[in-house]
C-alpha cells in the first residue's frame, strides 16, 4: 500500500504539473527536499545519539523496567503480546511519557528503539501487533502539553496561549481512544481472516 | 513553565540514579548512542523518498486542486474551509502543516474561531506518514500489515473530534 501511495503522490504531481505549468516548481522542491531530508536526518541523529545513550543508562539503573512496573496494568492491557518485563515496555512507556508532555525530540528515540526490541522479539520484517499498536498511539499522540502551539499562539499575541490546552486534551484522547480501537477492530479482522 | 525543567530533571534523575547504583554512566551512554548514530543514517532513505514524493505532490498544485474537491464535505461539518487545507496535511507532513497552522494563528489571530481550531488541530494528532516511514524504516520493517489505515482513520477521528469540541468550547 505505501508503494502505490508514494508512487502515485509523484506520478500525480508530475502530471499535474505538465498540464498546470508547475514544471519548474516542482523541479526547485525535489533538490530543496534532498537538503531538507538530509538536515531532517542530521539532527535527528544528534537527539537519538543523546537520547538513546541516557536511555541505555536508564535502562542499566533500572529505571525503565520500575516505569514498566508502575504502569503495568495499563500497557499489558494496551500490549497483550509483548512478554513481561521485556525491555520493550519500558522504552514504550518512556515514548509515551515524553509525548505526553509534549517533547517530540525525546519520544521519536525511545519510540524508535521500542520499534527496534520488538523486532528483536518477532524477527520478521513483518509488522507485528505490537508495533501497529505503537504506532497508532503515537500517530494520534497523546499530548497534554502542546508546547509548540503554545509558542505560535505566545508569538502572534494571544491573549491566553493556553486556554486551548483543555480542548486539545479532550481532543487527543478522543483520538488516542479512537486509534486504539481502531487497531483492536483491525487485529480481529485480521485474526478472523487466518482462521478462515 | 514546567517544560524548562523537564528535561534536565530527566537528565538529572537518570545521572543520580546510575551513580548511586554505581554504573558505569559514560561508558554505557556511548554504548547507548552508537546505536542512535546507526538509526538515524538508516533512516535517511525512507524519509528522504518520502519527502521527495510528498514536495512533488505539494509543488505542482495538485494538492491545492486535490483540496478543492473536499470542500463541501467540510461545510457539512459546519467546520470554516480555511481550516481545510491543514486539516487534509496533518497526517502527511508536519513542517507544511506546521507553517499553516501558523499562517492560520496569524491571519484570523490566536484568539478568533479558526485560531482555536487550527491550535488543537496541529496539537492534537501527529503526522502519521513521517512516523509510519520512521518508525517501520528504522528497523526495517516492510510489511506494514493494517498500520496505515489504522493511523489515518484514528486521524480523521482526530480531526472531526477537534472540529466538535472547538465548536462546543468555543463558539
Amino acid at each position: 500500500m505505501v508503494n502505490l501511495i508514494w508512487a502515485l503522490l509523484a506520478i500525480v504531481g508530475i502530471v499535474y504539473a505538465a498540464f498546470n505549468g508547475t514544471m519548474k516548481e516542482v523541479n526547485q522542491a525535489i533538490f530543496q527536499t534532498l537538503d531538507e531530508a538530509v538536515m531532517i536526518t542530521i539532527s535527528l541523529a544528534g537527539v537519538l545519539v543523546f537520547w538513546l545513550g541516557l536511555m541505555k543508562i536508564a535502562e542499566e539503573a533500572g529505571l525503565l523496567r520500575g516505569l514498566a512496573a508502575l504502569f503495568k496494568p495499563v500497557v499489558k492491557r494496551i500490549f497483550p503480546d509483548i512478554p513481561e518485563n521485556h525491555p520493550a515496555l519500558g522504552y514504550i512507556l518512556s515514548n509515551m511519557t515524553a509525548n505526553m508532555f509534549g517533547l517530540g525530540n525525546a519520544a521519536t528515540p525511545m519510540g524508535l528503539k521500542a520499534m527496534k526490541e520488538l523486532k528483536n522479539l518477532s524477527g520478521s520484517d513483518h509488522a507485528t501487533r505490537s508495533m501497529i499498536t505503537l504506532l497508532a498511539l503515537n500517530t494520534s499522540s497523546l499530548t497534554l502539553i502542546p508546547t509548540t502551539v503554545i509558542a505560535v499562539r505566545m508569538k502572534y499575541g494571544s491573549s491566553d496561549p493556553t486556554s486551548i490546552i483543555g480542548a486539545t486534551i479532550l481532543a487527543t484522547i478522543v483520538s488516542t481512544c479512537a486509534a486504539l480501537c481502531i487497531d483492536r477492530y483491525f487485529y480481529h479482522r485480521r485474526k478472523r481472516r487466518l482462521e478462515l | 513553565m514546567i517544560s524548562i525543567w523537564l528535561i534536565p530533571g530527566i537528565i538529572c534523575l537518570v545521572l543520580v540514579t546510575a551513580t548511586i547504583k554505581k554504573i558505569p554512566s559514560y561508558e554505557i551512554f556511548v554504548e547507548g548512542s552508537k546505536e542512535g548514530l546507526q538509526i538515524a543514517v538508516s533512516l535517511l532513505p525512507f524519509l528522504l523518498g518520502m519527502m521527495v514524493s510528498i514536495a512533488v505532490f505539494q509543488a505542482s498544485g495538485a494538492m491545492g486542486a486535490v483540496l478543492v474537491l473536499f470542500e463541501p464535505v467540510m461545510n457539512m461539518f459546519g467546520a470554516p474551509e480555511e481550516i481545510l487545507p491543514l486539516a487534509f496535511i496533518r497526517p502527511i507532513s508536519g513542517t507544511a502543516a506546521l507553517s499553516m497552522t501558523t499562517e492560520l494563528i496569524r491571519t484570523f489571530g490566536p484568539d478568533s474561531f479558526i485560531g482555536y481550531l487550527a491550535s488543537v488541530m496541529q496539537g492534537s494528532t501527529d503526522t502519521t506518514l513521517y512516523i509510519i516511514t520512521v518508525y517501520f524504516g528504522a528497523v526495517g520493517i516492510k510489511r506494514m500489515g493494517d498500520a496505515l489505515k489504522v493511523g489515518l482513520l484514528a486521524d480523521l477521528v482526530g480531526i472531526l473530534a477537534s472540529i466538535i469540541i472547538v465548536i462546543i468550547l468555543f463558539q
